[in-house]
């Protein structure tokens, strides 16, 4: 199941929960292209990508995740052949454009991993996103795990 | 036209004599890459003296006879590091039966958490027969040094991340410094000037 149809059902169910009346005020995020880096046994760190849009201008406050103590939106940047990174405290969503996690740029750290992640996992993350009126909600999202090479399953190793 | 065309014509025209093996040696201080940054000049990266993942010391000397492409990284690095890794590994078989005198070497830059096993995984997860070095952390500061790499630590929640120099610096089968590839540069590129180094024997 692809993240983007996991969230289709997330938000079916919601408002199947009755939620719907909530949901006018809540942005409509989409999220593709998830993937989480496998890694090799004893590796505490990772990262995770994907493609994120929402309806309406936004930021992308936080990620949680139950195969990582602590989990941080990271930012990185090359300068001269440099590679610099950080945390960032959000990522700004404006409406309708979609914002690339990709290893160029933006991504998740699963930091303190509770064990391996091997490729073909679906590594479950919780996004909380945040609308123009500071209103949050959350995004489940299932990332499947690429190998180490970012490849993903099948395709050339 | 460049010298180095004249002279790869020349050299396919001995090639083709049966001349080529002793006479394609080129001592050439200048390589002309067609991507990647000519460092034939630079006197780097020649002393460091490391740990490989079985505990031996090495040094530049211990890959005579082989291309060693040698990157800085280490093993919580989301992005830069399996890219170039990938990449590496790519490039690797792309020059199919040259790829094999091709070494990659990666250094770790964070000696505190990378240690030797993990470190050996992780390379040969991208090609069982890249190779890793360790050190202590003044070992690894000198052979950073040596290579002009910058590195820092930067504070992430209760840990940190590094930002570090992404080059992969390249020597000929002798141990002289050729070559530096950009992180921006992918396999089929970097593939290419590693060929152009390897006619240097």
């Amino acid at each position: 199941m692809t993240a983007v149809q996991h969230l289709k059902r997330t938000l079916i169910g919601l408002s199947l929960l009755g939620l719907a009346a909530h949901a006018s005020a809540q942005v409509q995020v989409q999220v593709s292209d998830a993937w989480v880096r496998a890694t090799v046994p004893g590796q505490p760190s990772s990262g995770a990508f994907m493609t994120v849009t929402a309806d309406s201008d936004s930021k992308l406050l936080r990620v949680a995740s139950p195969v990582a103590k602590d989990v941080q939106i990271h930012e990185m940047s090359m300068k001269d052949d440099v590679m610099r990174m950080g945390p960032v405290d959000s990522i700004t969503l404006p409406a309708g454009t979609p914002v690339k996690l990709d290893p160029d740029g933006y991504h998740v750290m699963l930091m303190g991993l509770t064990g391996q992640i091997k490729e073909g996992d679906q590594v479950p993350l919780t996004l909380t996103v945040e609308n123009a009126k500071g209103e949050r909600q959350t995004v489940e999202v299932k990332a499947a795990a690429r190998g180490l090479d970012g490849m993903a399953p099948g395709k050339m190793h | 036209m460049s010298t180095l065309f004249t002279r790869r014509k020349v050299l396919t025209g001995m090639g083709l004599l049966g001349l080529g093996l002793l006479a394609g040696c080129d001592n050439s201080p200048k390589l002309n890459f067609k991507y990647g940054k000519d460092l034939s000049d630079k006197i780097m990266g020649r002393t460091f003296k490391l740990k490989n993942t079985q505990g031996e010391t090495v040094t530049l000397s211990s890959y005579r006879g082989l291309m060693p492409v040698v990157f800085f990284g280490f093993t919580q690095c989301p992005a830069v590091c399996p890219t170039t890794l990938a990449r590496a590994a790519q490039a690797k078989k792309l020059m199919g039966r040259d790829g094999e005198i091709m070494q990659v070497i990666f250094i770790t830059l964070d000696p505190e958490r990378d240690t030797p096993e993990i470190l050996d995984r992780y390379v040969k997860a991208f090609d069982p027969s890249f190779e890793a070095l360790y050190g202590t952390p003044e070992e690894i500061a000198v052979a950073a040094k040596e290579f002009g790499i910058f590195y820092e630590k930067v504070p992430a929640g209760d840990t940190y991340t590094l930002s570090h120099t992404a080059t992969s610096f390249v020597f000929d089968t002798r141990g002289n410094l050729r070559l530096g590839l950009s992180a921006s540069l992918n396999a089929k590129e970097c593939a290419e000037d590693l060929l152009t180094v390897m006619e240097v024997c």
